[in-house]
């Protein structure tokens, strides 16, 4: 367990029991680390650190009270006070021994050159990890400087006074003294092809087959659905692959030189062809096996496959849809004459 | 609904111009009437994919004769009776009887339980009870003498007061044959229905349980590892291990000529006999397979045309030279197969699943053996020595004038070549010429056009009114036939071209040359890393596997035999695409996805050119 003051905290020493300083997606991938899968080195700037820096916008001016008071009702109230705090964490004056927890992070993460960066914000709270949560899942891709990384902290903080996450928290009467946020900062992979992984369909549900859908460069355009990514099916157990949809792919997302992403169109084979081998399937099948064996249920995974073809996890949550309709109802009870379960087939349509 | 289509009614398909004679020769009871448009019938293709031979109908009526009583008056299965089947132009439709009445339903069930459970709870004592009766038909088929009409009735019926003439001979042995036939198909239904009827409960749950799992994975982890159907080709590794072993491998090689090697061998001394001896072990009986499913006279076996195991021994005794292992890894396949049984378990939620689970799972493994095991003694063992015992009545009729050569007996129906047996016997009888010979060629000639013109013509998949379910335990289990695809089957003029789908046989991606290979003969035009495409795959095609990179069938389903085998040699197969080697022609390149079931022609405009 991290200590409770800790601003800065390493993959390697968090779990998922961290989940209140490091937040669902920081203690995740030191679960993963735990379980030996290949994940790119990072940190979690704590939600220890964000308490400090809120502390310090409080002593200058009210925060918490302000987002109590107001009326989720009235949009234009919440959106101007939204636009008042999300200014005020990107622009005041952060703790000397915040700022400085972070540029050392950084520095350490970077060796001191410019690495690129992938800042995200990682929340507390399973309700915060919902998609429908909306405002909660900031990305910032490709960043290159330390004072950039700084910035991106902040913008991730001011996402919990998005309008959307004010309305949500007042509509539903959470309080605001639990409201915090930790951020992952993590050296970035420059993806060959990038996608997403579920260790059970999302069509049926079925825990033996394995969905895995990719598209060339950055995982991003996969997951924000800019591309129509190829989609396989495989046998969880098996390594059938009973499904291969290859798809159109009109362009992917890479590395801008100033930093950030841009899209770039595709032509050709890299448009048309597979983005991922029969091999680099199978290996992504055994990594989502041991992901999922480690945490004894299905997983929504985000992947992808470097330059040099390694393949590494950018994240991975339990999956969600299907485990909450997992009905206690057996399939067919076991009979006391085993051979009457032959009557299914012999006795007629019930 | 207005928009329904429908299948052509049985009385709207008219007998090919210029056939009709040769249509009128099957028996009365397998001719469509009118009443027949009431019902829904399909095209049996599975098992009979080509023109019937006028001979070769009595599969069809002695395997229904034999369904039938297990399914409506022995096991009593409560929601079926038997199969109907009608024959037009040459193709065998089929029709199922189901039972609808609640009441007869609740009564066969009854009945059902008490018979059907009784020969699930003594299982494996029956089956091998099963093997002793099989045997023993297959002993009494071989004791059957050849046919013959000497000049001079031998000295020893007077000398034993025989009393019975060598004419009479010819009629008593043809119907014994034919008797031990039909018998041979109740053997084959006593079990078979059950044994599936067993698996599909299993596979049932498995798709309830996991509705995305393939078919492969659950043959997977019902199939047998022992089969009978695995030997003859460790047979033929035997034999290439054999020839290494006695210094005799040189004598192998593509290209050869079957009979110059043996005799080369047996001019090579000692250790050349020697392994002959060893052949001639393997041949009896394990070579008694033929290379289709059985249905046809002219799926040969191994022992009348050795084609097939000679094309594999070259290759055998390379890998044995080069320190390959080529066993069969036993321990291993059955470690596979445990272990996936008990990962899918593991994925099941709750206990009683798992309870479930593990009561089908061992009612499967109980039955599969026979599911398995039959085959090799019925269609294969016993087919050949009946098809082969009509070829010897074949060549006397063919001796005496009644047709060309022996083959063409296979024109005559099983009641016409009695009558063609019984015309000799009077002939020989009198010391008068037989009638035959002016009455038969001209029939065996039009018969004869008669199959080539069939086979031009397209057939319907079915005929007659679609039923709203498809509720027959047999029809689904053995022609996987429901209402899903025979609404595919009607709408038709979408699919792809260039695109042939069949079961998923064994996964992995190829691309490469077809080779379509109909008959074994053609086996030599196999070259290194082709892909093999022909009408029947099954295990008797193993031996040539490991030449070539994937295999293409037209008929075959995902829990045969040939699936088994492909996937222990990781060998990419489509199997059942049903048209594959009509659409893909010679040289094409094609690709086939084993994990999808979908055989892509790649260039069509280059086997254009060719043609």
């Amino acid at each position: 367990m991290v200590n409770r003051n800790t601003l800065i905290a390493w993959f390697r020493e968090v779990g998922i029991d961290d989940r209140p300083t490091v937040g669902g997606k920081g203690g995740s991938l030191g679960e993963l680390i735990k379980a030996g899968i290949p994940v790119p080195p990072g940190c979690v700037v704590t939600t220890r650190a964000f308490e400090l820096f809120l502390d310090t916008l409080e002593a200058r001016a009210p925060v918490r009270a302000r987002v109590m008071e107001v009326d989720a009702g009235d949009l234009g109230a919440v959106t101007e006070l939204s636009e008042e705090l999300r200014r005020r964490v990107v622009e005041e004056p952060l703790p000397a021994s915040v700022d400085e927890a972070i540029l050392r992070a950084h520095a350490e993460l970077c060796g001191g050159g410019q690495v690129p960066v992938a800042i995200r914000s990682s929340a507390t709270t399973e309700d915060a990890e919902d998609a429908s949560f909306a405002g909660l899942q900031d990305t910032f891709l490709w960043v290159l400087t330390p004072e950039e990384t700084v910035t991106r902290v902040r913008e991730c903080w001011g996402s919990l006074y998005s309008t959307e996450s004010i309305t949500y928290r007042r509509k539903h009467g959470l309080p605001e003294d639990g409201v915090a946020m930790a951020v992952v900062i993590q050296q970035m992979v420059d993806a060959r092809c990038a996608g997403v992984m579920f260790t059970r369909s999302p069509l049926t549900g079925d825990k033996s087959v394995i969905t895995i859908e990719g598209a060339p460069g950055l995982g991003s355009a996969v997951v924000s659905g800019e591309v129509t990514p190829d989609r396989w099916v495989v046998g969880k157990i098996t390594g059938e692959i009973s499904a291969r949809d290859i798809s159109d792919k009109h362009a992917k997302q890479v590395p801008a030189e100033q930093g950030g992403i841009q899209e770039v169109e595709l032509q050709g084979e890299e448009r048309t062809a597979p983005c991922l081998t029969d091999d680099e399937l199978m290996r992504l099948r055994e990594i989502g096996r041991k992901v999922e064996r480690h945490y004894g249920r299905p997983q929504d995974i985000e992947w992808a496959v470097d330059k040099s073809g390694d393949i590494l996890l950018l994240q991975s949550r339990p999956e969600t849809v299907w485990s909450a309709k997992d009905k206690v109802a057996p399939v067919k009870p076991p009979e006391e004459n085993p051979l009457r379960h032959v009557m299914t087939i012999f006795g007629g349509k019930k | 609904m207005a928009d329904t289509k429908s299948f052509p009614l049985p009385s709207s398909v008219k007998v090919i111009p210029g056939t009709e004679a040769a249509q009128a020769a099957f028996p009365y009871y397998v001719q469509f009437t009118p009443e027949d448009d009431e019902r829904f019938w399909f095209y049996n293709s599975m098992h009979f994919p080509e023109p019937m031979h006028h001979f070769d109908m009595i599969t069809a009526e002695a395997a229904y004769a034999a369904l039938g009583s297990f399914n409506t008056r022995v096991h009593v299965l409560p929601t079926t009776k038997g199969i109907d089947h009608r024959i037009i132009n040459g193709r065998v439709f089929i029709g199922g009887v189901p039972v609808t009445d609640p009441a007869e339903i609740a009564e066969r069930q009854e009945l059902f339980q008490e018979r059907a459970f009784y020969y699930y709870q003594n299982w494996e004592r029956l089956y091998d009870q099963w093997k002793e009766k099989m045997k023993a038909l297959i002993a009494e088929a071989q004791t059957l003498p050849k046919p013959e009409l000497p000049e001079w009735e031998p000295i020893e019926t007077t000398h034993t007061g025989k009393g019975v003439a060598s004419n009479h001979a010819l009629l008593d042995t043809y119907r014994k044959q034919l008797e031990g036939y039909y018998r041979m198909w109740h053997h084959h239904f006593e079990f078979l229905l059950l044994g599936y009827g067993a698996y599909m409960t299993f596979f049932d749950f498995c798709k309830r349980a996991f509705p995305e799992i393939s078919d492969q994975a659950i043959s997977r982890m019902v199939a047998g590892m022992e089969a009978e159907i695995f030997r003859p080709d460790e047979e033929v590794k035997r034999l290439a291990r054999r020839a290494v072993e006695l210094g005799v491998d040189g004598q192998f090689h593509d290209d050869m000529d079957i009979e110059t090697v043996l005799g080369a061998l047996d001019q090579l001394g000692e250790n050349g006999r020697e392994w002959l001896k060893d052949l001639e072990s393997s041949r009896n009986p394990w070579f008694n397979v033929n290379v289709g499913d059985g249905f046809y006279h002219y799926h040969r076996s191994w022992n009348d045309d050795l084609s097939m195991p000679f094309a594999a021994l070259p290759g055998y005794i390379d890998k044995i030279k080069a320190g390959e292992n080529i066993e069969r890894p036993m321990a291993r396949l059955i470690e596979e197969r445990d272990q996936l049984v008990s990962d899918y378990r593991e994925l099941l939620d709750t206990e009683e699943d798992k309870a479930t689970y593990d009561q089908l799972i061992e009612l499967a493994h109980r039955v599969f053996p026979y599911v398995e095991g039959h085959k090799f003694y019925c269609e294969h063992w016993y087919t050949n020595l009946f098809f082969n015992k009509i070829r010897e009545f074949g060549a006397l009729l063919a001796e005496n004038g009644f047709f060309a050569k022996e083959e063409d007996v296979f024109h005559l129906t099983h009641y016409e070549v009695e009558s063609a047996i019984i015309d000799l016997m009077l002939s020989w009888s009198s010391g008068s010429p037989p009638q035959g010979p002016k009455h038969w060629p001209a029939i065996v000639k039009q018969r004869q056009a008669a199959i080539e013109e069939w086979s031009k013509h397209s057939v319907s998949p079915a005929l007659g009114v679609v039923p709203d379910v498809i509720d027959d335990p047999a029809i689904v289990m053995l022609w996987g036939i429901t209402r899903d695809n025979l609404d595919a089957w009607l709408s038709d003029g979408e699919a792809d071209e260039n695109e042939l789908k069949g079961f998923a046989a064994c996964s992995g991606v190829v691309e490469g040359t077809a080779r379509v290979i109909k008959s074994v003969k053609e086996i030599g035009r196999l070259e290194q890393g082709d892909i093999l495409v022909c009408q029947v795959t099954n295990p008797t095609w193993a031996p040539i596997f490991q030449k070539i990179s994937a295999a293409v069938s037209d008929i075959g389903g995902s829990m045969s035999h040939m699936a088994i085998v492909a996937r222990e040699y990781g060998l990419p197969a489509v199997v059942g695409t049903g048209s594959a080697t009509q659409r893909i022609k010679d040289g094409q390149r094609i690709r086939v996805d084993g994990g999808r079931g979908t055989v892509t022609i790649l260039h069509e405009e280059r086997a254009l050119e060719d043609a």
